[in-house]
């Protein structure tokens, strides 16, 4: 009787309980679409952390940030010309650590040895300058010739050489101008990274799949060879097999590296010894790549690291998500705030109206359910029928709504909007360090540095089976909830009511 | 089997307190046949409501068989009803989504009789009341005094103790209304219950052999005789 019946009901009003079932559909549609969107966001913004760290890198530790003392000035390039005679060329040719901070290799061993670290390695981050150029002498006219003259001109001369920067105007005297003067310079940077040949599948290479050639073997430490970044390659006209030059040494280019998303961690890899040398840097390092054993308690690692090896700032993906801007991170806060709470607000509302059409159902119900209690039927028989159909509604709903949020997911995977996403610096771990966003110098070089990295992505919602499985609970949930509504009415009717002439 | 000893019912109206019954005094024999009349308002509801265990009594006792409904638990208290007593309404109060024949099961449910024998019965019970083709409809699809027999045929399927009718032909034209009563005292001849009937019908009335009357909550019974059948207009 008691599936006779709920048939009966269900069919026979069909249209309320349609009413009741979208409107659940609705809200479970929301939360499946919301959640995948942002089950999608995250991804994406795992992707990007990824492409910065390389698979399976949990955290990484760097130099602490030191306070510059009282008097001390921060340590930055300085590059030092002679005033030699004007229009002679002169040049100079740096391999600078980025960012200025190292540390030890020996720390690699004293993080490798803390509880809870898998597998640790070292590199070194590098930045090569070439700065080639010449000066020109700002010209000093006195008396009335033509005020203000920009250095255009003169600067068309200097410039001669292609120079990015342009020339900038000298000093000038009372009632004296100076003309022109000027730099041409040429400057040329590119990153290198000494990766740990010994420890081929930790650190930034593996963000990169090489397209030619081979890897680094891991016996090459001490082998004259690199490996070069596609588009640099591609920029400089570099080939598996050609010479590349830093500093005066040669090394052989036995592989080319495409990152596989958005821009490589350096441009030229090396073996970290051969960066250590070339740099004069050995047994420092810039970075320590960890790998956690257990991906679940990287917050507890990271205070452990912290106090255990002194003088040590470690960053987690975590700590790298902060710094993501960009409208990933927009669409990443709206999906997880607005998106959310949105959803749920619907949910939460078609719940409630679900409830209020049972619990009004109910009310005019009254005559029937007070009839079925005087023919001997108890409370609960006809409090289950009532939630029976609730249910039912919700299941109903739920059907229909995963079927609209499956569709929803799919159309926003399809369309796929493209999100960009801008990684700020963190604490001296990529190349912030003492200059931080302040060595616009590095910036100005192709590729640049960590810092500022941006990387595209395109969208995707994919359902989990959890989100499907929580739509399931939602709507089982929400057609309870309906049903209680009705229930507590039907509860309380008395059989007498059934007698009365009036409704 | 009945036996309704200084029976009394207040309802509470906000600061108003409404009588419906006065202390009534009743008893009534297995197989009797009592017609309630009385103005609108007199308590004839609230009685039937007592006797049928459908509310309890502010005071008194009623005693169905020697157990005192008014002291029943309310589980005990729907068995009772789901057993013993078939209920009649004047607005038929059948479910409007069932069919005839599932509307006379839903008096079998409470009994645990296994579906099988619920639609047998429920298909002789339609039969008894002359709609066995229309086993199949909708009340919707029934007319007033075809929803009546269904409803009457519900009340009997299970074969109770006692059959209360409040105002059974209150909803029905002049024409149904012989035809209801008819089967109603047929089948009461038939199965040899209690039969309790509220009408306004005064033809009705006239042909009962017991009749009481409700005066603001007051209880009064007159005996006809001969019992049966109705004496000749002079
Ligand atoms: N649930 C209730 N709450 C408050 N007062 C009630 C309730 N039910 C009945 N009454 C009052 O009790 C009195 C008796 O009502 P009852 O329904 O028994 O009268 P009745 O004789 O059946 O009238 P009618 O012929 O109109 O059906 C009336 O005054 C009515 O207003
Ligand atoms: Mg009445």
């Amino acid at each position: 009787m008691f599936f006779t019946y709920l048939r009966r009901e269900l069919r026979r009003r069909r249209k309320a309980a349609l009413v009741v079932a979208s409107g659940l559909a609705l809200g479970i549609a929301l939360v499946i679409v919301v959640n995948s969107v942002s089950t999608g966001m995250s991804r994406a913004q795992g992707k990007v952390l990824e492409s910065l760290y390389g698979l399976g890198t949990d955290l990484t530790v760097t130099k602490a940030q030191e306070r510059p003392e009282d008097g001390s000035r921060p340590q930055r390039p300085r590059f030092e010309f002679q005033g030699k005679e004007e229009g002679e060329e002169q040049s100079s040719d740096r391999l600078m650590v980025q960012g200025f901070q190292t540390l030890a290799d020996s720390t690699v061993a004293s993080v490798a040895g803390q509880p809870g670290v898998d597998r640790a390695v070292g590199g070194l981050s590098l930045v090569n300058l070439k700065i080639n150029g010449e000066f020109e002498r700002g010209r000093i006219q006195r008396g009335q010739t033509q005020q203000g003259q920009p250095g255009g001109e003169n600067g068309q001369n200097g410039g001669a050489q292609n120079g990015q920067n342009g020339g900038a105007g000298g000093g000038s005297g009372p009632g004296d101008t100076v003309t022109g003067g000027g730099a041409a310079f040429d400057v040329d940077s590119f990153t290198l990274y000494g990766t740990d040949v010994t420890a081929p599948d930790l650190g930034p290479l593996t963000t990169s799949t090489v397209s030619r050639g081979r890897t680094f073997k891991t016996s090459e430490t001490d082998a004259k060879v690199a490996v070069v970044d596609s588009a640099y390659a591609q920029e400089q006209g570099l080939d598996v097999g050609d010479e590349l030059t830093v500093k005066g040494i040669e090394f052989e280019i036995v592989g080319i590296a495409t990152a596989d998303r958005g821009q490589s961690a350096a441009q030229v890899y090396l073996p970290l010894k051969q960066a250590q040398t070339l740099s004069s840097s050995a047994s420092k390092i810039t970075t320590i790549y960890v790998k956690a054993t257990d991906s679940t308690r990287i917050d507890a690692l990271k205070t452990a690291i912290q106090k255990n090896v002194t003088g040590t700032t470690v960053t987690t993906s975590a700590d790298l998500a902060r710094t993501v801007s960009g409208s990933l991170d927009t669409a990443a806060d709206l999906a997880s705030n607005v998106g959310r709470w949105l959803s749920y607000a619907v949910l939460l509302a078609a719940v409630l109206v679900a409830g209020l059409l049972t619990s009004s159902a109910v009310t005019r119900r009254v005559r029937e359910f007070g009839t079925l209690k005087a023919l001997g039927w108890t409370s609960g028989r006809v409090t289950r029928q009532v939630v029976g159909e609730a249910l039912v509604n919700g299941v109903v709903g739920g059907a229909l709504g995963i079927a609209i949020g499956l569709v929803g997911a799919y159309a926003v995977t399809v369309a796929g909007p493209t999100l960009t996403a801008e990684l700020g610096s963190v604490g001296g771990a990529f190349g912030g360090g003492g200059g931080g966003r302040g060595g616009t110098v590095f910036g100005g070089g192709p590729g640049g540095t960590a810092t500022g990295r941006t990387v595209d992505i395109a969208l995707t919602a994919p359902v989990g089976i959890t989100t499907v499985g929580l739509a399931v609970l939602l709507a089982l949930g929400g057609g309870l909830v309906a049903g209680a509504f009705g229930a507590w009415r039907a509860s309380r009717l008395r059989p007498a009511d059934a007698l009365r002439r009036v409704e | 089997m009945y036996e309704l000893i200084g029976v009394t019912k207040q309802y509470r109206r906000g600061q108003t307190r409404v009588d419906a019954l006065a202390g009534v005094d009743l008893t009534l024999d297995q197989g009797d046949r009592l017609v309630i009349q009385g103005p609108t308002g007199g308590g004839k509801s609230t009685l039937l409501q007592m006797l049928g265990g459908l509310d309890r009594p502010t005071s008194g006792r009623v005693l169905l068989d020697g157990i005192d409904l008014a002291a029943l638990s309310e589980r005990r208290l729907t068995a009772v009803r789901g057993q013993n007593i078939g209920f009649v309404f004047q607005s038929f109060n059948l479910i409007p989504t069932l069919t005839a024949q599932e509307n006379v099961e839903t008096a079998l449910v409470p009994l645990g009789i296994r579906p099988a024998e619920r639609r047998g019965r429920a298909a002789e019970a339609l039969e008894s009341v002359g709609l066995g083709e229309r086993r199949g409809h909708l009340p919707s699809e029934l007319s007033g005094g075809q929803q009546q027999r269904v409803a009457i045929a519900r009340a009997l399927v299970k074969r109770p103790k006692v059959l209360l009718a409040d105002e059974p032909t209150g909803n029905l034209d002049e024409s149904m209304r012989d035809e209801i009563v008819d089967v109603l005292e047929g089948l009461w001849k038939e199965h040899g219950l209690t039969f309790v009937m509220v009408t306004h019908d005064s033809a009705i009335a006239r042909r009962a052999p017991r009749l009481a009357t409700i005066r603001k909550g007051r209880i009064t019974i007159k005996e006809n005789r001969p019992a049966a059948p109705a004496p000749v207009e002079a």
